[in-house]
């Protein structure tokens, strides 16, 4: 099959994944996996769509509910597919005053290391006078706990936590 | 002996109550032994419960003495009519399951359990269970309850999560 990733964005409103998903199903397309999450008063999508149409049969779809929400999208054709999920087997924790250059020093480290992020999310918290940074990664790597937690030692003159921790997935 | 065929979502069998076992007859071996090749034959599982295979009697295997890191455990565990009479503590972990091929998720349980259970001859035997082994056998539980893990799934962006993480402590902590 023949994926394409829908990016869409726009101020965030109530409706627009149901006006999204409507219009695409009304297309004959069908969603694959799809990341959604408010970030600083936006909505993001990002989406697999398949309908085994054309890159400008798709956009017609979305064009007309794009304009109406204001979101703006872009669609991009994409190799791979469905059931490529990989399990991670480690997971890093940040937290501390917020500056420029955390994500790329903590992932800088990881990626020394072979670490391949998974999934990451991050959050500015606190208050606008003392913002605090918040940042989770999941990933996978073949380096052993010790080696990633010697590697992350790097970052100790900085102002930040860091924890690292195996994960042990249960197949029950 | 034989490996039975696992009922796999979105199979609306894995949603039925299992009922206790009443006979612990060979008839009942037999079928322990099945479960136990089932879940040998699966990806790397540490349980398995057997409305998963599709005989709704509330009957689980668990064996948490091969992970990649070691955890407590009491080896592998045949577990007939199980019963958590205590709960304590919250943690949360990352679970799959035979079932539910392809994913995984993160979902709550306690801590540490205490549990009784009868053993495949029919005594009723009594246990405390702690950390990924608590884990195990509450995942197993629910199933003889009609219950999926992919039912109690959490955010990892929850507050709770977070709170209890940094409790542990991880394995490095480095404060400025």
């Amino acid at each position: 099959m023949n994926w394409q990733m829908l990016t869409l964005v726009g101020e965030d409103r109530p409706g627009i994944v149901a006006r999204v998903t409507d219009a695409l199903y009304k297309g004959g397309c069908i969603l694959g996996e799809t990341s959604m999450i408010r970030l600083g008063g936006n909505f993001t999508i990002m989406m697999m769509v398949n309908g085994g149409q054309s890159e400008q049969a798709l956009a017609s779809y979305i064009a007309p509910v794009a304009e109406q929400l204001r979101l703006r999208f872009h669609l991009d054709p994409m190799h791979g597919g469905l059931h490529q999920h990989r399990i991670p087997n480690f997971q890093v924790r940040v937290n501390g005053a917020d500056r420029a250059g955390i994500i790329a020093s903590v992932t800088g480290v990881l990626a020394g290391c072979g670490f391949n992020i998974l999934e990451l999310d991050s959050d500015v918290v606190g208050s606008t006078d003392k913002p605090v940074y918040i940042m989770t990664i999941e990933g996978y790597a073949e380096a052993g706990l010790e080696v990633l937690e010697s590697a992350l030692n790097q970052l100790e003159s900085e102002e930040i936590d860091v924890h690292v921790s195996s994960i042990e997935t249960l197949i029950g | 002996m034989a490996i039975l065929e696992i009922l796999k979502l979105p199979d609306p069998r894995l949603k039925e109550v299992a009922e206790d076992v009443v006979h612990f007859d060979r008839e009942l071996h037999r079928f322990v032994a099945d479960l136990e090749e089932t879940r040998q034959a699966g990806p790397a599982a540490v349980g398995i419960a057997a409305p998963q295979a599709g005989r709704w009697q509330r009957i689980i295997i668990i064996d948490c003495s091969t992970t990649g890191k070691p955890v407590p455990n009491h080896g592998r565990l045949i577990l007939v009519n199980p019963e958590i009479t205590d709960w304590d503590g919250f943690a949360l972990g990352r679970e799959g399951c035979l079932s539910v091929p392809d994913y995984t998720g993160n979902v709550i349980r306690a801590a540490r359990i205490k549990l009784r259970a009868h053993d495949p001859r029919g005594e009723l035997q009594a246990y405390e269970m702690e950390g990924f082994e608590a884990r195990a056998l509450q995942h197993e539980v629910d199933h003889l309850d009609g219950i999926l893990f992919i039912d109690r799934l959490v955010s990892r962006r929850t507050d709770l999560f977070q709170r209890k993480v940094y409790q542990k402590g991880g394995n490095r902590k480095k404060q400025v």
